[in-house]
């Protein structure tokens, strides 16, 4: 028999309001194998835990339940008070009297009811643990960061500079990200690239960091400290070790029909190309999709004029296998797609473009040498407006239901540096709310209204539509006067929502990181754990766990590191013991549980075992319990019962089926 | 016999919720006070695979009125494949009590990710307002269990 105690959390009044701690005390005094009950403010500060190691000595505690928070919050901090006074950490259950009673409920005595039955399931529970022990297993003291925009750049750089070797992936040919195809960042107007490329350069030159461009992540293994990795490296039919990145190629190749994604498809660009001038390696690729000599064996013109003979159309993709320690998403962000919202003839008429697109019509490298024109005649706009909130914060299943934050700054630097270069444009900004929560971002925006002018509407824009003579009518309303609005614009611009970016969605499932409806990974705590995923070893860095900018995004960044840099700065890792265990005398060896592991961990062995009427050998299962994560799969797929799953064994989950509904 | 018909018929309802994305969404739910009935009691598993049908069965054996199987989203199974397992065993469980001829609206199998606190709560109200529409559970109740 167990000698079990139980200390109830008031959790301040968190629980105490609710549930009646002394009576649930009183109560569970006469559970079998209780021996000792108390309650307590807080029984996860300092004194709390005193109070509890001292019960596990004085009263010989065999097994604790704590009557507090969830146990995704303070199960570790009470297995370790547990383990310091001597009691082995997998003798306590929690019982979560708050999560899941007293935040839900309003009703004390309905309250106090459920805490009674989810702490006698947790005794229940406690009186079939037994103790277990954890294993060890070894720290590769490597890193993988899959995305080569600013997030995936900044993580590497910290890990690096701690001294630990980085790999970045990066699927499209350069490293960058979407930062790389801004032309100035709010608030303080600076040149996006004259930030980033050094930051690219860096990454590049530094010895611990190999970069993987034009490579994607193919499948992911293992657990955390232990990842084994593929990495498909595309062909890129030039030799990087050869190429001088002399641009000679990109010039005389003769097909010139692709759109060029850099651009947002507003040029065209060569068949062998680098994405945009700066791009880190400054190597090119061949898109053997519109490669004439790929798609009809001719032509051939690269090769002839490549000095330093780097041209290979014969290289084929290689698949690159790597351990790692820890994993770092940052995966970044996309715009929407517009099909949608029809009713901005973002379709019909290529003067209604969305920021992103601005974003390179304004840049000295981009398609109009930063002359800001109407794609359709060239003529420069002299009625610009602008549409906020195109597919955030809405309410349909059009769009996305959150804000994409970084929208209401980057119009208003938009509609800043319009007014600053054309003075003698009008340009008027239609808006739900202006959201501008940052250091300096307000300033910013009352600069836009009351230094340059801008013309800030708060209201929606239901129609717009092209007229014959070119512009385009835009129907909206102004809320503050209550009127309808019709102004006549050269060029709309939509503030189109972000997304996480194309690919995220089975990524995350090769990482078994969580993600949430909008495809945006999963923190492990929102407030707490902000860059780790729930799944140990991955983390988060930038875009792909929310809306950001780029500030927020290099901090976030900054911080992934420092959680990578501490899990590789350790040698070996605990495991987790709650591992599967066959019982060999009731095993017949039929391979229904390795059938169904997803890990491997389950092998057989000839083993000699008491059989009806003496001994006998016969083939048996044998857990790994460094492979088992503990899914309990094998368990179910037992057909004779014989494998079970420490620490959430049969008995115990039964014990706990009985508590409930007794 | 008598019939107290002024008290309110409760149903007993066991949810097992897998440790990854469930139960995270079910303290997602507590955080965020949305509220769901107390007749709902969750038990932690890390895998909704680990849940196996004779638990859902012993439940039911014990006097529960409805037992509610949540497991991580298909293809964001923390351990790759467990909600598959468990998609399957369930589609199983459906059709052993259809043929028994036990109303198969007692048991409930949903996919709620950690991020889904408010999924949690609708589907843990609606849950339980099926099951109480449904009353009480005689047939499968083993009667030596009655209190």
């Amino acid at each position: 028999m167990q000698r079990i105690g139980v200390f109830v959390c008031h959790c301040g009044s968190n629980i105490a309001a609710t549930v009646d701690v002394k009576q649930l005390v009183a109560y569970v005094k006469s559970e079998p194998g209780v021996v000792y009950a108390n309650d307590y403010p807080y029984m996860c500060s300092e004194a709390g835990q005193a109070m509890i190691a001292e019960a596990i000595q004085n009263e010989r505690l065999s097994g604790i339940v704590v009557c507090s928070c969830s146990p995704r919050m303070h199960e570790a901090t009470f297995r370790k008070c547990a383990a310091g006074a001597g009691l082995n950490p997998y003798m306590v259950e929690i019982a979560n009297i708050r999560e899941q009673c007293s935040w839900i409920h309003k009703d004390m005595e309905t309250a106090t009811q459920k805490a009674l039955v989810l702490a006698r399931a947790a005794i229940a529970k406690v009186n079939l643990s037994t103790p277990l022990q954890e294993g060890e297993s070894p720290v590769t003291k490597r890193a993988l960061v899959i995305g080569g925009g600013i997030a995936g750049i900044q993580t590497a750089l910290d890990i690096a500079e701690a001294g630990y070797e980085v790999d970045i992936v990066e699927r499209t040919p350069s490293i960058g990200g979407r930062m790389a195809q801004l032309d100035k960042t709010f608030p303080t107007l600076d040149c996006s690239a004259c930030i980033l490329t050094p930051k690219m350069v860096e990454a590049a030159a530094h010895e611990k960091i190999t970069l993987y461009t034009y490579s994607e992540v193919e499948k992911v293994s293992g657990f955390v400290g232990d990842f084994t990795v593929d990495i498909r490296k595309k062909a890129r039919s030039v030799d990087a070790d050869k190429c001088t990145g002399c641009g000679a190629c990109q010039e005389k190749c003769p097909s010139k029909k692709a759109p060029d994604a850099f651009n947002r498809g507003l040029k065209m660009r060569s068949a062998i190309y680098t994405p945009f001038a700066q791009a880190v390696p400054n190597v090119p690729v061949i898109d053997r999709e519109t490669c004439i000599h790929f798609q009809t064996g001719k032509c051939g013109l690269c090769a002839k004029v490549c000095q330093a003979q780097a041209i290979d159309y014969t290289q084929e993709d290689a698949i690159i296998t790597r351990k790692y320690g820890a994993i770092v998403a940052a995966t970044g962000f996309d715009m929407i797609k517009l099909d949608h919202y029809d009713e901005y003839a973002y379709s019909q008429s290529p003067d209604v473009i969305t920021s992103l697109e601005l974003e390179r019509l304004m840049n000295a490298a981009g398609p109009t040498g930063g002359h800001l024109e109407r794609l359709s005649d060239h003529r420069q706009p002299k009625e610009i407006v602008f549409i906020q909130c195109v597919g955030s914060r809405c309410a349909d299943d059009r769009g996305k239901s959150y804000c994409s934050k970084i929208c209401c700054m980057y119009t208003a630097k938009h509609a800043m540096l319009i007014r600053e270069k054309y003075p003698d444009t009008k340009v008027t900004v239609f808006y739900i709310d202006v959201r501008t929560p940052g250091k300096n971002f307000d300033e910013f925006y009352r600069r836009a209204v009351e230094e340059y002018h801008v013309d800030y509407i708060k209201g929606q824009v239901g129609k717009v539509a092209p007229q014959p003579d070119g512009r385009l009518l835009v129907q909206g309303v102004d809320l503050l006067d209550a009127r309808q609005l019709q102004i006549e614009a050269d060029l709309v611009v939509l503030a189109a929502a972000i997304e996480p970016s194309e690919g995220v969605r089975p990524l995350a499932g090769m990482l078994t990181a969580g993600i949430d409806t909008n495809d945006f990974l999963t923190e492990a705590h929102p407030k707490l754990r902000p860059v780790e995923s729930a799944t140990a070893g991955i983390f988060l860095s930038g875009t792909c766990q929310g809306p950001k900018d780029i500030p927020e995004t290099v901090s976030q960044a900054g911080a992934a590191a420092v959680k990578v840099i501490g899990l590789l700065a350790k040698d070996r890792l605990r495991t987790n013991p709650c591992t599967a265990m066959p019982d060999v005398l009731a095993c017949n060896g039929c391979s229904a549980c390795a059938n169904v592991c997803p890990y491997g961990a389950i092998t057989y062995e000839e083993k000699e075992v008491a059989a009806p009427g003496g001994r006998e050998t016969r083939r048996v299962a044998v857990v790994n319990s460094a492979l088992c994560q503990g899914c309990g799969a094998c368990t179910v797929a037992c057909p004779s019962g014989a494998m079970d799953l420490q620490g959430f064994s049969n008995r115990q989950i039964i014990a706990e089926v009985d508590a409930i509904c007794r | 016999m008598q019939i107290d018909h002024k008290e309110e018929f409760r149903p007993k309802i066991v949810a097992f919720c897998c440790n990854w994305c469930s139960y995270a969404g079910a303290d997602l739910a507590g955080s965020s006070r949305l509220s769901y009935p107390a007749d709902v009691k969750i038990i932690r598993v890390p895998c909704s695979c680990r849940v196996n049908p004779m638990f859902l069965l012993r439940a039911f054996e014990r006097g529960a009125d409805g037992v509610i199987l949540c497991g991580c989203h298909p293809g964001d199974c923390h351990y790759s494949t467990g909600n598959y397992y468990t998609r399957r065993r369930m589609t199983l469980l459906f059709s052993l009590l259809e043929f028994i001829g036990i109303e198969k609206e007692r048991v409930r199998v949903e996919w709620v990710s950690a991020a889904e606190g408010a999924k949690f709560s609708e589907t843990m109200n609606d849950f339980v307002k099926t099951v109480g529409s449904l009353g009480r559970n005689i047939r499968l109740g083993d009667l030596r269990c009655r209190n």
